[in-house]
């Protein structure tokens, strides 16, 4: 069988940590997806504006560029806000900014701009006469967006959705550069010290391939449950 | 000029020495990407004709390398080259070692598998997606498999596949940022190695942003007029 040095529960663990990752960025760039769409569908122009340079510069810039960039960065500015507020007030406070919290955040907010466009483009498929039908029965705002809008708005959605959830995942791989041990990194580090790259890489290749196919067979059951209203022809 | 000397002078960060490693790595983002989107197009144009072929003893192997490529990160694609080819026996004794041991070309040998396998999918949907009667006509006409290929699918299916394959050199593009993983001075690598020389990370990574995105909406606008030209048929009246 597969001899993995006595690596094999550790890289385990760093599966654990990639999907912890790959499910806590994906929570944050779809509240940040549904925000943004909100206000790319907004009648205030700031809103718009704001929303539009959301996502057309992380989806113009390399994900590792913001990344580093982030991760570095936010440090940097925490320690200068820490600094003039104990110049100011005289209170001592230290905030870590650690590899996982930057990890996440980052990948939520890089991914939150691609979910903006697939919920925008989802909101608009849906068919203005649904909103008025739903308003002409007496509804609320807030009762035809959880009865109307959000069950149509999701089929139309899906298929974006899981490509980006499918990104999203091998995305992960990089928080590896960042210091985190997910499992790409313990990989490089097995293969590092036991000069057996193959022996570690293939199997971490495969449990990225692995959880790819799991969640295609998930995003078809759910797409069949939005999709039963629709006549296949 | 001068001023622009004084505005050289004026800082630490965005002196003539750094403007010129971001240029070299500038120069080396560009190469990587260009050639490893060349190669890969052209490997893919026949993986994809086969893709679409009845026999499945042709079309599974290259769904299977597809689904892998596709399915898995290319970092660990690269790492898996950059480090797993020095253990092929005997590839340090043979002439291949000399190409190999640069770190360049590992990973412009990672990068044209990966842009190979999306875009064989991007074509092969193009390739499907032609309308039976075109096809028909053709083999009315008496062309045989090449003709009809050359002369009927290929034409229309680059169209189609234009608007994804744009999305796909964009895509390449940002990759292409984790060569700098493996020693290679590329755009970000230049970033970091400013970054570490004065630890500012904000005029680094945000200048190298600022570059990669002046890239991507050039790739934008050549794509956009590409398609202004070829799509013209399909363009609102």
């Amino acid at each position: 069988m597969l001899d993995l040095h006595g690596y094999g529960p550790a890289i385990f663990m760093g599966a654990v940590l990639t999907i912890e990752v790959a499910f806590l960025s994906l929570l944050v760039a779809l509240v940040l997806g549904l925000l943004g769409a909100v206000a790319k569908l907004s009648p205030y122009a700031p809103l718009r504006f704001i929303a539009t340079v959301y996502t057309t510069v992380i989806r113009g810039v390399p994900d590792l560029v913001l990344m580093l960039l982030i991760f570095y960065g936010l440090q940097i500015g925490m320690n200068t806000l820490s600094d003039w507020i104990y110049e100011r007030f005289d209170y001592d406070f230290f905030i870590n900014i650690d590899e996982f919290v930057a990890g996440v955040l980052t990948i939520g907010f890089i991914f939150g701009a691609y979910m903006s466009e697939t919920f925008r483009g989802a909101f608009l498929a849906v068919d203005k006469g649904q909103i008025e039908a739903g308003i002409a029965y007496g509804m609320n705002k807030g009762k035809v967006f959880r009865r109307i809008m959000f069950p149509q708005m999701m089929r139309h959605a899906l298929p974006g959705l899981s490509n980006n959830w499918l990104v999203l995942l091998k995305t992960t791989a990089l928080v590896s550069l960042i210091g985190l041990t997910d499992m790409t990194r313990l990989a490089k580090e097995a293969s590092a010290s036991t000069h057996e790259p193959f022996v570690f890489f293939v199997p971490v290749a495969a449990i990225y391939l692995l959880i790819t196919i799991v969640s295609e067979v998930g995003f078809k059951a759910v797409e069949k449950k939005y999709s039963v209203g629709v006549v296949r022809g | 000029m001068d001023w622009l000397v004084q505005l050289l002078d004026s800082n630490q960060i965005f002196t003539t020495a750094t403007l010129l490693h971001y240029w070299d790595g500038f120069r080396v983002t560009v190469q990587l990407v260009f050639i490893s989107l060349l190669i890969g197009l052209v490997l893919a144009l026949p993986l994809a004709i086969l893709r679409t072929s009845k026999n499945p003893w042709v079309s599974r192997p290259i769904w299977v390398y597809t689904y892998v490529f596709r399915g898995t990160p290319l970092l660990i694609q690269l790492y898996l080259i950059y480090y797993g080819v020095t253990f092929i026996p005997g590839i340090q004794d043979s002439i291949f070692w000399f190409i190999m041991k640069d770190p360049l070309y590992p990973a412009l040998l990672a990068f044209v598998l990966n842009t190979a396998a999306y875009t064989t999918e991007i074509l092969r949907g193009a390739i499907v997606a032609t309308p039976l009667g075109e096809i028909e006509a053709a083999r009315a006409y008496g062309m045989n498999f090449a003709k009809t290929m050359r002369r009927i699918v290929l034409p229309s299916a680059f169209r189609r596949a234009l608007p994804a394959y744009s999305n796909e050199v964009i895509f390449m593009l940002h990759s292409s940022a984790i060569a700098s993983t493996v020693t290679i001075v590329d755009l970000t690598g230049a970033a970091k190695d400013i970054y570490s020389q004065h630890y500012a990370p904000f005029p680094a990574f945000i200048f190298v942003g600022l570059v990669y995105l002046c890239l991507t909406f050039s790739i934008l606008y050549v794509f956009k007029q590409l398609e202004k030209n070829l799509l013209a048929h399909l363009a609102e009246r």
